[in-house]
Parts: C-alpha cells; sequence; structure tokens
C-alpha cells in the first residue's frame, strides 16, 4: 500500500505541476474572482469657500483687517476651510498639556457648529467670535447658557451641569493642588445651582441664569476681561 | 507653542467666557499689549532677493533673530528694508519655517552651509521636520567622521607628538606599523613567521619518500627534530609578541576578551600543553586533536590584511540574513528527505535507510552537486529526485545574488529602522519637554507673576521689569487663559514631584489634621484670588524693602510647601495671613484641608542667600524641595 500511495502522490504532484505550466501559458484561465474594482479613489476633501467678507462684515461686528487677519489664520491652520472635530479637538488640547481637553472641546465644538452639520467653517468660527468678544452681556451670557445646555433643549439639568464640569476639570489634569476628589465637580455644580436655581425646579433656564450672573459682580466683570483679544 | 496654534489662542481665549459663570471667584486681569501695532508687511533683503512677510507671522518665534529686536540691526534707513547679507536659497527654508512651523533641509544643501545659516538666525537644527530630519543627521555623521578623518590624517602627519610613556609608543607601534621602522620590521617578522608556522603544518603532512620497510611516511615523523624546532621558534616568537602586547595594551582586561587575543592563545596552547602532556597512548589521541588548533594561526594574517577583517565583520554583521537562509535550506532538506524516504521504503536494498540518511542525498541533489552514492530506484522516488533537484537549483542558485544585494539592503533598513526607533525615543522625548516646558513655563511665570504684584505694592518697578523680560505677549497670553481656568476650578497646576509628594504626605497622615493654625492649609490655599485682595487690602507690618519682599514670597508661595522648621514662627506668621484672611473667606470656596504645610522658604539667617539667587527656574527650585520635605517630614505627622 505504501508503494502505491507514494506513486499516487507523486503522480498527483506531476499533474499539478503540469497545471501550473498550462496556466503559464494562459491556455487555461483559471476563474478567479475579480478584485474590488479600482482602489477608491480618496475624494479629496471639499474645499470650502466661506461667504463673501461683505456679508461677513454685516453679521458680525468685527472690522474689515481683523476679519482678513483671522482668515489668515484660519486658513493657514485649514486650507480646506472645514475643520471637524478630531482636528479642533487636536487644536484645543495643544493649550492644556496638563489635562483632557477634549470633552470639553467637544462641547465647545457643538456650541460653536450653529448649523450642526459636523464641521466648522469660516462663519461659524467668526460669528461665535463676534458674538463673544463684541457682543452684549445678554448675547454672551446667552451664548455661555448654549454651551452648558447639551441638548439644546431651553434647560439646563444638573446632569448635563455635572458633564460640563467634569469635563472642566479634566482639562486641569491630575498634578493639581489640592488634590482632586471624585465630589469637586459634583459639589461645585450643586454650589452653581444654588446660586442659579430661583425656583429650586431642578433646572436652570434663560431667566434664572441671566437674572442670576447680572446681580453677580464677579461674573459680570469677568465678562469683560477678554475685550481686546483681537 | 507651535505657530500655527498661536493663530488658535485668541479663538481659545474667547471660548474661555463659557467658564465665568461657573467660576466663583473673578479672574485675574488678561495681559495687556503695549503698543500694539496694526499687522505690517515688512520686507527682508536677502542679497538683493526681496522677501516679504507680516511682521506677526516672524513674531511667533520670538528667540530666534527675525523674531527678536536683534533684526533690528540690520534695519536699513535708507530703503526700509531689512538686509542680510547671507545665503538666498536657505534663507527660503528659513522663512517657510515661520510660515508653516516646520523647518525643512534640503537635499541639495551642503550640510555645514545649512549649520551656519541656522546658527546665523538663532534656529535650534533639533526641530527640522520629520520628514527630513534623518537625511539631516545621516549627512551630519557623515561630515562629522570626514572631519574625524581629516582630524586623523592630520595628527599623523605632525611630526611633534606629545611624549608618551614607553608603553603607549609600544601600543602605537603594535597597531600602526609604519609609525617606525622598529614596528614595521616586527611587523614583517611576525607575518613572515606566521607563514613558515602555516606551511610547516601543510608539509608536516605530505608524505616525502619511503623509509626501508616500504612504509610511506608524512615528512612530519622523518624529519621530526627539523619541524619540531621550527614549531618552537615560531611558537617563541608568538608568545614573545603575545606577552609584549599584553604588556602595551592600555586595557589589559580589554585587550584579553578581544578576539585577536583569544586566536593567539587558541595558536599557541597546543604547543605548550603538548610539551606538558607526556608520551601517554591515552592522551595522544586528544594531542593530536589539539593540532587541528594550530591552524588558526593563519588568523592572525589578519592583523595583517584589511580585507580579512573587513570580510569577517561582514559576516558577523549579516549573521542574521545568513541564518535565515540556513533555516529555509533546512526547511527544504527535511521536507525532501522525508519524502524521498517514504518514497523509497519499498525497494531493495535501498540506501535510503533512515531519514537522516536521506539528508546527504537531498544536500548533494539540491547543490547540483550530485555525487551518485545514493540514487533512488522506485518511479516515484525517481520522480521526487527530480523535483528535488529543480527545487534545489532554484532555492539555492536564483536567490544567491539576491541575497547578496539583500543583505546590503536589509542591512542599511534595518539601520534605519533602528534609527528610527531611537529617533522616536528621541522625538517623543522632546514633544514631553515640549509639554512639560510649557507647563512649567507657565508655573514659572506664575511665581514670577505673583511676585510682581507684590513688587508692585511696594513699588520696585526696576525688579519687576526684570522679570517680565522673559515672556513674550503670546505666552502670557496663554498664561493667562491657564490662569483662569484654575480660577474656575479653584484648583491650581502644580510640578509632578509636588503631586507625588502631596501624595506621600496624604497617604501617610494617620489622623485627620486639627484646625490649629500652624498645620491648616487654608492659608496656602485659599487661593491666590483671595489672597491678590488681600495684598491690595493689608498693610504689610515691615516697611523696608528686603523683609517686604521675604515676607511676600512666603505669603505668595502657595505653591511651595516644605517643612517648617520653627513651628513658633509658623504661628505668627499665619495668625498675620488668618486675621486679613478671615474676611475674605465667604466669598471664595473654602479648600479642604489637607496636610500641607505652611511654607517658609529659607530660615531667616539664609534670606539673603535665598534673595540673590533669581527667581529660579522650576527645575532647580523643585529639587530644592523635595530634600527638605523628606528630611522633616517625620517631625512634622509628629506634631
Amino acid at each position: 500500500m505504501g508503494i502505491q500511495g507514494m506513486e499516487l502522490c507523486a503522480v498527483a504532484v506531476v499533474i499539478l505541476l503540469f497545471i501550473a505550466v498550462l496556466k503559464q501559458f494562459g491556455i487555461l484561465e483559471p476563474i478567479s474572482a475579480e478584485d474590488g474594482g479600482d482602489a477608491e479613489l480618496e475624494l479629496s476633501a471639499v474645499r470650502h469657500q466661506p461667504e463673501g467678507l461683505e456679508r461677513l462684515l454685516a453679521r458680525t461686528r468685527f472690522t474689515k483687517k481683523e476679519l482678513q487677519s483671522l482668515y489668515r489664520g484660519f486658513k493657514s491652520e485649514c486650507p480646506s476651510g472645514l475643520v471637524d472635530e478630531e482636528t479642533f479637538k487636536l487644536i484645543y488640547s495643544q493649550f492644556f498639556p496638563q489635562g483632557d481637553a477634549s470633552t470639553y472641546a467637544h462641547f465647545l465644538f457643538d456650541a460653536f457648529d450653529a448649523d450642526r452639520n459636523g464641521a466648522l467653517c469660516f462663519q461659524d468660527f467668526v460669528i461665535g467670535l463676534s458674538i463673544l468678544l463684541r457682543g452684549t452681556v445678554h448675547q454672551k451670557l446667552k451664548w455661555a447658557f448654549n454651551l452648558y445646555d447639551i441638548n439644546k433643549d431651553g434647560y439646563i439639568t444638573k446632569e448635563e451641569m455635572l458633564e460640563i464640569m467634569k469635563s472642566i476639570y479634566d482639562m486641569m489634569g491630575r498634578c493639581i493642588h489640592p488634590a482632586l476628589r471624585d465630589s469637586a465637580p459634583a459639589e461645585h455644580v450643586e454650589l452653581f445651582f444654588q446660586k442659579m436655581d430661583r425656583n429650586g425646579d431642578g433646572v436652570v433656564t434663560f431667566e434664572e441664569f441671566l437674572e442670576t450672573c447680572q446681580k453677580d459682580e464677579d461674573i459680570m466683570s469677568s465678562m469683560q476681561i477678554f475685550e481686546n483679544v483681537i | 507653542m507651535a505657530a500655527g496654534v498661536a493663530a488658535w489662542l485668541p479663538f481659545a481665549r474667547a471660548a474661555a467666557i463659557g467658564w465665568m459663570p461657573v467660576a466663583n471667584c473673578p479672574m485675574p486681569l488678561a495681559p495687556t499689549e503695549k503698543n500694539k501695532r496694526q499687522d505690517e508687511l515688512i520686507i527682508l533683503n536677502v542679497s538683493g532677493r526681496r522677501f516679504q512677510t507680516w511682521r506677526t507671522t516672524l513674531e511667533r518665534y520670538p528667540d530666534t533673530l527675525l523674531g527678536s529686536t536683534e533684526k533690528e540691526f540690520f534695519f536699513n534707513e535708507d530703503t526700509k528694508e531689512y538686509f542680510f547679507d547671507r545665503d538666498p536659497e536657505v534663507f527660503r527654508c528659513i522663512l517657510n519655517f515661520y510660515r508653516t512651523g516646520k523647518l525643512h533641509y534640503p537635499r541639495y544643501e551642503c550640510i555645514s552651509a545649512y549649520d551656519e545659516e541656522l546658527a546665523f538666525y538663532g534656529i535650534l537644527p533639533e526641530i527640522i521636520g520629520d520628514c527630513c530630519y534623518e537625511e539631516y543627521k545621516d549627512r551630519k555623521r557623515e561630515n562629522a567622521e570626514r572631519l574625524m578623518d581629516d582630524n586623523d590624517s592630520e595628527n599623523n602627519q605632525e611630526g611633534s607628538m606629545p611624549s608618551l610613556s614607553f608603553r603607549q609608543t609600544m601600543w602605537r607601534a603594535f597597531e600602526n606599523p609604519h609609525t617606525s621602522t622598529l614596528a614595521l620590521v616586527f611587523y614583517y617578522v611576525t607575518g613572515f613567521f606566521i607563514a613558515v608556522s602555516v606551511i610547516t603544518n601543510v608539509v608536516e603532512t605530505v608524505p616525502c619518500g619511503t623509509v626501508p620497510g616500504n612504509k610511506e611516511l608524512p615528512c612530519g615523523e622523518r624529519y621530526a627534530v627539523a619541524f619540531f624546532c621550527l614549531d618552537t621558534a615560531c611558537v617563541m616568537i608568538f608568545t614573545v609578541e603575545y606577552l609584549l602586547r599584553l604588556f602595551a595594551a592600555p586595557s589589559r582586561y580589554r585587550f584579553i576578551r578581544s578576539v585577536m587575543s583569544i586566536i593567539d592563545v587558541v595558536a599557541i596552547m597546543p604547543y605548550y600543553i603538548g610539551l606538558v602532556m607526556t608520551n601517554n597512548e591515552d592522551v595522544s589521541g586528544a594531542f593530536v586533536t589539539l593540532r587541528v588548533f594550530r591552524v588558526f594561526r593563519i588568523f592572525k594574517f589578519s592583523r595583517h590584511s584589511q580585507g580579512l577583517r573587513i570580510l569577517g565583520y561582514t559576516l558577523k554583521s549579516c549573521a542574521s540574513e545568513l541564518g535565515f537562509l540556513l533555516f529555509s535550506l533546512t526547511m527544504a532538506i527535511i521536507i525532501f528527505a522525508t519524502v524521498m524516504f517514504y518514497a523509497e521504503k519499498g525497494s531493495s536494498a535501498s540506501k535510503f535507510t533512515s531519514i537522516p540518511a536521506s539528508f546527504w542525498y537531498t544536500i548533494v541533489t539540491m547543490t547540483t552537486l550530485g555525487y551518485g552514492d545514493m540514487v533512488p530506484k522506485t518511479i516515484a522516488g525517481k520522480i521526487f529526485g527530480s523535483i528535488c533537484s529543480l527545487s534545489g537549483v532554484l532555492v539555492i542558485a536564483l536567490p544567491v545574488p539576491v541575497i547578496v544585494s539583500n543583505f546590503s539592503r536589509i542591512y542599511h533598513q534595518n539601520q534605519r529602522a533602528d534609527k528610527r526607533r531611537a529617533q522616536k525615543k528621541a522625538r517623543l522625548a522632546r514633544i514631553r519637554v515640549a509639554k512639560t516646558g510649557s507647563s512649567n513655563a507657565y508655573l514659572h511665570s506664575k511665581r514670577n507673576g505673583l511676585l510682581n504684584e507684590a513688587l508692585e505694592l511696594t513699588g520696585s518697578t526696576e525688579d519687576e521689569q526684570h522679570m517680565t523680560k522673559g515672556t513674550s505677549l503670546i505666552e502670557s497670553q496663554h498664561h493667562h487663559l491657564l490662569h483662569c481656568l484654575e480660577k474656575t476650578t479653584n484648583h491650581e497646576f502644580i510640578d509632578e514631584q509636588l503631586f507625588e509628594q502631596n501624595c506621600m504626605e496624604s497617604s501617610m497622615q494617620n489622623y485627620p489634621s486639627s484646625r490649629s493654625p500652624s498645620l491648616s492649609s487654608h492659608h496656602g490655599l485659599t487661593t491666590s484670588c483671595c489672597s491678590r485682595r488681600n495684598k491690595k487690602t493689608t498693610h504689610l507690618p515691615n516697611s523696608s524693602v528686603p523683609a517686604t519682599r521675604l515676607r511676600s514670597m512666603q505669603e505668595l508661595s502657595t505653591i511651595h510647601i516644605q517643612c517648617s522648621e520653627q513651628p513658633s514662627l509658623t504661628t505668627s506668621r499665619s495668625s498675620l495671613n488668618m486675621k486679613s484672611d478671615d474676611g475674605l473667606r465667604p466669598n471664595c470656596k473654602t479648600a479642604q484641608i489637607t496636610t500641607a504645610i505652611i511654607s517658609i522658604p529659607t530660615p531667616p539667617a539664609l534670606t539673603p542667600e535665598g534673595e540673590s539667587r533669581p527667581p529660579p527656574s522650576s527645575p532647580s527650585h523643585s529639587t530644592n524641595i523635595p530634600t527638605t520635605a523628606t528630611t522633616n517630614i517625620v517631625k512634622v505627622s509628629a506634631l
């Protein structure tokens, strides 16, 4: 049996080699599965042009020169004209090397991305900046309220505030003094609600928020410190 | 901070408005830009070629020539442009660095010219981008080697050498025979004797003539005495040479471990062992084996031949590739040997008695030697045998030239991969350094800033200007942003080391600390917002300036945690601060009580010393802290 087995093997090998030679000559076209077409062409990122300078001048409170210098900086960083969330998180994290700024950057991104299309274009960027730097106190507070209100339903709940607070504390990182306790964000949220929630219904509406902030001197004065950023 | 990121700083600062309603303390004031200029185009004339750029582009890197006021030295009043009498080609790369934040190295540029330009413009070569960094390092290394070679040949041509000791001259003579005639003579003599020894070994075994009795004798046995004398002479020379080298070697231990000395020893050992051993019948067999080692004398020629050394080095460095080749060959041999064995099992009187016995057939067939001592007889055996020889051609003959070129390619690739890995470590280290640098810069400037506030109070403005010299506007704005974040969360950034220390301290504490004034940290941590207000309203009792500075340093060093040496002093100071703090407590959220101790930088006796030190950079300062802390930590917790 052994001999026959080996002879069978030998014959099988010979046949295989024969087929291989035939394939070489192209006589036997094997039925091979096609590769899935060409490699996908990576569509280059769509280039996004901002609105005209005149329109932006009308919509914001910046001067022409300011808009020009803002756009130059924006364009040199994002040649495609759009900032997606990952890039935004990356850029924002560079300012806070000790901690993790990605969660807060996510909230910021949502606050700036007014048309909710997942990318920041120059309009969103510059309109947001206009509110923050040149707007009235009312507008600034509205912006801040919008930032805290994660689901944009007009109410700040304790859970939303807790998330915001945790993301702010995350930016501080680990090496802080005094050492961060786990309850620090929650306590801060409590303090915030005590101050803001007038009628004690567990949510803060914009009217309560506005009223409390306008009465608080510290907050009012802090709102003004970034006047001359641009 | 990266250039591009600086463009986003205004945005990050504006976004900080989101923290305002959440914070419980007022925010610090923003740094103001003194003499804020409208952004303008400036013209840089480099040897006639005009480059234009915005002023703010250049100011992104304030510690370079173009970014600082140093460029004013090159300002040409008549043409209102900055004129540099340098290479315009390289300047293109340098200006691009300011624009994009990445420094590239053009391949066509000479490495030393490029280095000079970088040094002139005050740019460190380490920031060359990853795309060009490897090339830059390679060229730099080649250049350094070339310089070293030049230096060496220069040194060799110099007649006057500093006087070396006798030992050093001897070693130089051994290593480099061209230094003196004696060394040359020695070199040729040893070479001659190595040749004589090798030829003797060979001729020893040739049968020369018959002796009555019809027995062919090898020459070695016929002229035994002559050969023995020759052998002795050679071994004498080799021994003397070895001992001289051992004496002259600068590091005897390293010399003994080197390959050449091992070869020397192996070459002469058999002779001595032969002398020691008598003509005992049992050991004579072993003695004969030892004589084989005499052939290693031929390796002594490698001292005389550069080529041999290079070959040895090449084989050593390509060892891994050769090993892989051997492994794949072994696999093929085993496969075919097994197949042949089972194919030939049935035939009678088959030479393929076992698989190891088939190895010989497989090797001989694959290398196309074909001795013919083992031949398959069955049909299956013949088929597989022919496949074996065909694949032998493929396996051995074809890849050999490919492997030869693969050697150099794979070798260089590995080197590059290792370099890249080493660079990656260096790159990550650089990034980490930059990160810690920026956070350290913040902490450092915070201390400076707090010191500034105190100085402002006492009216010493010249010192304040001295302190703020270091930070640029962008840095101060960034620090202001981080400061606002601290205020919002009522926590402060500290060093990694201090943080570890705090953890250590808090873990060593067995009981919750009392609210005794000497141990409570409310002073230390009711954050600088309150202490800042504090400074504005209280009058420091001591009017003399140096002492005030000391006092304010104590008050302000909220970050430094050191052990108190004199508790009494502590109480007095803390009570002073406590009085002023009381009124402000309700406004600020009180920090939790930890075991941190009130700080006194130094006992009063050492104050002048402490003050004369310039505001220390964080690394040096923080190194002071742990030492005092660790030595005194037991004392404090015992309190």
